[in-house]
Parts: structure tokens; sequence; C-alpha cells
């Protein structure tokens, strides 16, 4: 057998699992092991070592373990570690807001649109600011779709324009009121010390300014991205990972329904 | 004539299998005159007898020491068994209770003629017998009729210490695409002259071997074969002082994968050469029965000796297992020879010296599950390269048609395997055995580049080093120290007490039942 310095301390705990104090699990109930990496600003010796362990101590790791480490160049040390976690959280009370419309496939939704709208909605996606990344943006627009999911420009019901990368938002909202858009989409894969934040937020302001924000679905979508923080930034919907053409289409559909509705 | 890819030799193979079995027949006879503790309790449990007197000794020990303390083991346990019955009219199990309170004295019952004694015996010899056939019958039938997956077959470790953790861990393996869970045993269970009794919760990276817990465990790996509509087998360790006694606990319980090598044990657990050849035999005859692929564990050699330097002591280790084990009954198919990708990953050109190895051992053991070991010994704790290192394990793996993959894991040497690190290990495994799936059939080496040079020189080296042991015998060669550099003494280790010769009355009915009752 492989050998190995088997040293699971593990007794002395209550495993049994409660999910209103819910730690990360290694291999045994609430042992609260958890892997870390990180590097330090310091020289490669016993002091760098010590640090990373109080470090540990101090994000709320008992018994860290440094497991490996190397100093990267002069005076930067990165680190693997290992540790039991002692925070937990109360999952039950967790609420986390989604997106609330029903999930509904292209043909239904041609078929609501048809039935509820009475005409070709129009839909502008981008990908805005510095952003040159557009995987996420065509994923959703695109013809073929992604993953067996087809995209915007194939619904039947569906004008829609996909216009690319690293979009201004003066050009967006200018595009915005030549096609009478009835819903935009701002894409943010790849962006850095939280510009894609900065960038959503001028949008916003910029549509309030122009008197558009009432009269638009404004939605944006990508990995860094949730419904929670959209709402806050002031958009109607946010959509993140795992998430396709039929998401955003059944959602923009049954809103504009729910706006008709309210008259 | 095999086709070599490696243009390996294979007049010279065939005289490395010959010398291999001319070294293994002297060991057979040294191993046919004696019998050991171990093997009595085997016996034993064959009989029937389970269970625990009221100090938790187990009732095995409780019989087979009343005969070593008089002096008698040679005659065999089944004799005093057979006799008991006749005397008592009872089973074995209720004659061992009285042993151990003391109510009978198992030495002092009238003796009976050699048939009377057979026929008493011969009920409880057809139960186990029948068992043992049921469990390997409803094995074969599951695969037959539902599958299993493809070789190599991913073969990873839980080891909470707690068997009930365990299945929970291996189910959850199982379902992520592991085709064999290995329970790892407690540290230092394979020093003791005892099995332990029932299901336990403790233990240090690992828990015990008990016969209670292999049946838990293969109760939860039926339910999840089921779920995911792919055998999973279960393997322990068949190692250590309780060799046999292992051995036919897996058989009772249906397991399907043993590690089974009295030559890691000597090296690596101190056990003296002489109690673990004895006891191996045993073990290998029960679990060729049993349709129990073994695993040998030349790959541990290579934790110690440079994985370079001593590629031949693994391919002539691997040979004498190989006779070994079919003097045992146990057939080639069942076969998990050892091997391991061990060579420092710093080595300019290791991937295709690991390649060649993988592939030499492969065209010399066409018919064998090859056991393939992961890297152990570089595994620093850096994470991120061990996932790469384990990934070249995987490419080598596939492409030479590896039998059992040991999975590595990224946090070897760290701690015993989180859920997360053996997930990590099979999403690996699955991604490099499906992307790379045909490379075996695609590419052919250079002839007389460095991979079939490589082998070549390896397969001479170890012809060189059985011609060697076949001198010295192999006992006197493991007195030098001619494997994994690790010397032992002939009557030094462990276990040697527990060896005794045995009579010429002496009979374990179960050796020729068992190895001429194969399909």
């Amino acid at each position: 057998m492989s050998s190995g310095l088997y040293s699971m301390n593990k007794s002395g705990f209550d495993q049994t699992l409660d999910l209103t104090k819910v730690k990360p699990y290694g291999d045994t109930m609430n042992d609260g092991k958890t892997q870390l990496s990180f590097t330090l600003p310091v020289p490669c010796n016993d002091e760098a070592i010590e640090a990373a362990k109080q470090l540990m101590r101090k994000m709320g790791f008992e018994n860290p373990q440094v497991v490996y480490y190397k100093e990267l160049t002069k005076g930067f040390t990165f680190f693997n570690c290992y540790g039991s976690c002692v925070h937990s959280v109360d999952y039950t009370s967790i609420r986390v807001p989604k997106v609330e419309s029903t999930v509904m496939d292209m043909h239904e939704t041609d078929e609501f649109i048809k039935t509820h709208i009475g005409r070709k909605i129009v839909v502008i996606g981008a990908s805005t600011g510095t952003d040159a990344h557009t995987v996420g943006i065509d994923a959703i627009m695109n013809m073929k779709g992604y993953a067996g999911h087809y995209g915007l420009e194939r619904y039947e019901m569906i004008e829609a324009l996909n216009m690319g990368s690293q979009v201004l938002n003066e050009d967006f909202i200018a595009k915005a009121i030549e096609l009478k858009a009835d819903a935009l989409l701002v894409s943010q894969t790849v962006t850095q010390k939280d510009v894609h934040i900065q960038n959503l937020t001028e949008l916003v302001e910029m549509l309030e300014a122009e008197g558009l924000r009432d009269k638009i679905i404004l939605i944006c979508g990508g990995p860094r991205l949730s419904h929670e923080l959209a709402k806050e930034l002031g958009y109607d919907a946010g959509f993140s990972m795992n998430s396709y053409a039929d998401d955003v289409a059944s959602y923009i559909a049954q809103e504009m329904g729910n706006r008709k509705a309210k008259g | 004539m095999q086709k070599s890819k490696l243009g390996l030799n294979f007049h010279k193979v065939a005289k490395a299998r010959q010398i291999a079995g001319n070294i293994a027949g002297e060991v057979q006879k040294f191993v046919g005159r004696y019998t050991t503790v171990a093997v009595e309790r085997t016996l034993c449990r064959l009989m029937g007898i389970d269970g625990i007197d009221a100090n938790e000794a187990p009732l095995p020990n409780v019989m087979v020491d009343a005969l070593m303390s008089n002096g008698v083991l040679n005659q065999g346990v089944l004799y005093y068994i057979g006799n008991a019955i006749l005397e008592t009219g009872l089973t074995p199990q209720e004659i061992a209770v009285k042993v151990s309170t003391g109510a009978l004295d198992i030495v002092k019952v009238k003796t009976h003629s050699d048939n009377e004694i057979k026929e008493a015996l011969q009920p409880y010899i057809d139960a186990s017998i029948e068992r043992i056939k049921a469990n390997r019958k409803r094995r074969e039938e599951f695969i037959t009729n539902i599958g299993e997956g493809a070789k190599p077959y991913i073969y990873v470790i839980v080891a909470t210490g707690n068997i009930y953790e365990d299945v929970v861990q291996a189910q959850a393996a199982a379902r992520q695409g592991a085709d064999i869970i290995a329970v790892i045993r407690t540290t230092g269970q394979s020093l003791l002259d005892y099995v332990p009794y029932g299901a336990t919760t403790e233990g240090f990276g690992g828990t015990y071997a008990t016969q209670e817990n292999f049946r838990i465990m293969r109760s939860a790996l039926n339910d999840v074969s089921a779920e995911v509509g792919r055998y999973v087998r279960l393997c322990n360790y068949c190692s250590g002082l309780c060799m046999p006694e292992i051995a036919v606990m897996g058989a009772l319980e249906g397991l399907d994968v043993m590690l089974n090598d009295a030559l890691y044990g000597i090296l690596f657990r101190d056990i003296n050469m002489q109690r673990t050849m004895v006891d191996q035999y045993f073990s290998r005859v029960i679990n060729g029965f049993a349709g129990v692929i073994i695993n040998t564990g030349e790959d541990n050699y290579l934790t110690t000796a440079d994985a370079f330097e001593e590629a031949r002591t693994v391919l002539a280790s691997d040979l004498i297992n190989e006779q070994l084990a079919l003097l045992a009954g146990l057939p080639e198919n069942q076969m998990g020879l050892g091997h391991a990708f061990e060579m420092n990953p710093d080595m300019e050109n290791g991937f295709l010296y690991e390649l060649a190895q993988a592939q030499m051992t492969r065209e010399i053991f066409p018919k064998a599950p090859l056991k393939y070991m992961p890297p152990t010994k570089f595994m620093t704790g850096n994470i991120f390269k061990g996932q790469i290192q384990n990934t070249l394990f995987n490419e080598i793996s596939i492409w030479t048609g590896q039998g059992i993959q040991l999975l590595g894991m990224i946090t070897e040497a760290v701690h015993t395997p989180f859920m997360s690190d053996r997930y990590l290990a099979i999403e690996n495994a699955r991604y490099v055995f499906s992307n790379m799936k045909s490379i075996g059939e695609e590419v052919e080496f250079k002839n007389g580049g460095i991979i079939q040079s490589r082998a070549q020189q390896v397969l001479d080296q170890a012809l060189d080093l059985l011609m060697q042991i076949e001198k010295e015998g192999l006992f006197n060669a493991l007195e030098k120290g001619i494997f994994a550099d690790v010397k032992r003494p002939k009557t030094g280790g462990k276990g040697l007490n527990g060896v005794v010769e045995t009579d010429a009355n002496y009979r374990n009915p179960f050796i020729d039942l068992m190895k001429g009752e194969k399909k």
C-alpha cells in the first residue's frame, strides 16, 4: 500500500450533521477540513511557514498544516495548506433571490410571445466596456446556442441582435433607441479589479438619464454575477453559470407578459 | 509466437518463467510439510467456528491455542474437531464454545478412525464450500447480467477509520466511477495474530478488517452496484499474520480482490518468511477457489529502492509470484501482479522508461489483470504537480492496457483521502482513459529506440537475477536483501513460533477440494 503520514486526529467532535451549523467535510462529518493555497510576500524560511500558520489561525482554522511551500521568486513564498475550519453557517436560514420564471423551451416561449405579446420582441445583447470575451453572449444569442440549447437568434418571435464585445455603453443605448429594444442583455465574462461593477452601474445611470430604464427589461449575465447582485445594481435580472438561452428567453417573455397585464 | 511492440525475445521470457517455476517449486517443497496457527484457525472458520469468548478472544484462536499448548497442533485442528463431533454430537461452533469455557478438553476426547472423522466433518466442509461457491456465482451472474466497468478498473481506497463512514465514502466513489473500493486496515493489523470480531468504528489510517466489516461493506456495494448498473468490487488486505484467515472471511462474505503477498509481509512488515510462505499457500488456494483477484506488492519495492535501477526486481518477483500462485491453483486471470510508476519526476525521459516497463509487464503477463500503482514516493504536498504526475500515470495505464489502476491521490503523504481528493482522481482517470482510449493500438515504438531498449534491458537483468535466486534459493536470497534493499533472516521476524511441522496423518481436505473444483 501507498505510505502516508496518516495523522487524522478526528476524535472529540460531534459527528452528526446539523444543518444550522454546517462546516466543511473532508472525510468525516464536521471535521471542517479545508484546503488552501496562497502566496505570502516574504522569503521562504521557518518564519514564513509560521506566518502562514498564524494567518490560517486568524482565518479560523485549527491545526493549520503547511504541506508544501516553494519560493516563487525572491521574497514570495507559495503555500499549500490544510486546516479545520472552526466556523459554521446556518444553512436553514439562507434565502438566495432567484429569477422567478418558469423555464420554457424555444417553442413554448415562441407560443407564449404570440399569445401574450402578439408581436416579435426585440432583444439586443453585448459584452460591454473593456471585456473582450463573447463566449457568454454568444452562448445565449447565437443561432447554434450552447450545450444543446438554441440561441435567441433561432427564436421565431425574437428579433435578436448580438453587438459583440467591447461595446461602449453609449453605443449600446443608441442601438437600443434605434431598434426600440424591449430587452437588453449585458454580458461580463472576465474583468479585473471589479471594473465590471462600475461598468454595469454606469449603464443603469445612463439609461435612467435617458428616461429609458423603466421601458426596458435590463439583464446582465456572467460567471461572477448573480441575480442578487444584479438586483442590487439596479437590473431586473441576473444570470450566472449554467444558464442558457431558454432561461433568458423564458424570463423576458414572462416579464413582458406581466408588465403588459399590469398595464 | 506472441508479437511484441518492444522487440522482446519471448524465448528469454520462457526461460525466465521456467527458472521462476523452479524457485517456486523449491519453496513449495518446504510449504507442503508445514502448517501454522493461522492455517489451523482458517480451518476452524471453514468449520463454521466464529465469535469470541468472555475475554474477547476469537474462538478459532481459543481452539488452536488449546492444541498448541498441548503440543499437538501437528495433528491438525480438524482431527480434534472431527473426534469431538463424534463424541459429543455437537456442532463445531458449540464445541468451540465449550472449549472456551473449559467445559471440554479437546485433546482428551476419545479418538476415532480417519473415515469416521471424515464423515463427521463432511457436512461442515460442504456447507463452507457451497457458501463460497454461491458468492462466486452471485458475482459472476451480476457481471454477466448487469455488467462491470471497463479495464483498467478504477481502484480507490477509503480510510476513515470507521466502517460506517467508509460506507458513505465508498458509495460516493462508486457513483463517481470507481470499480474497486479498498477498505484500508488500521495501522498494525498485519502484526496481530488474530482477527478482531464485529463492526469497528476506530483505527488509525483505516479500520480493522473483520468479517462483519466485510459484510457491511459488501452489502453497501451491492446496493450501489445495482444503482449504478455496474459491479463494484470490494478489496481488502490478506497479508500479515492472518493471511489465510482473512482470505476465508473474504471468501465467505463475497469479497472480490485481496492484497495477497508473502514477500510484501516479509520485506515491509518483518513477518517471518517460513510462516508467511505457508500461510500464503493456503490463502491463495482459497482466493483462487473464491474467484478473488489477488494483488501482489512488488510496487512497494520501488518505494524503498530506486525505480529505474531496481525494475528488474519487480519483474523477477512478478514471475516468482505468478509461479507460486499457479501452484496454489490460482489462475492467471486472477493475478493482479504489481508494478508501479515511481521514477523520479526530475529524470529526463522518465515517462518513456515508465512506458517501456508498463508495456513490458503487459506483454510478459498477457492474461493477468496487472495492478499498476501510482506515484507515492515523489508526491510532495504540491497537489497541483501531484495531479499532473497522476495524469501521466493514467496515460501510461490506458496506453499499455493495465488491469487495475490504483488511482493516485493529490494528497498522498498528507492525509487519508478526502471525498474531494477521490473525486478529482476519478475525474482525472476517466478523462484520460476516454480521451486516449485507443492510443495503444495506434502507436508503435521505434525499433531500437529508448523504449524498446529499456524493456529489453530490464528483461535481461531480471533473467540474470532469477538465475542468481535459483542458485541460492528464495529464502537465502531474501536474507541477502535481494528485493527492495531489505534483508530478512530466515528465523527472524514475527510469527515463526506459529509454524509447526505436520504429522504424517495430517489432513487439510480443503486444499484438494478447492484446487480441484475450479472451472
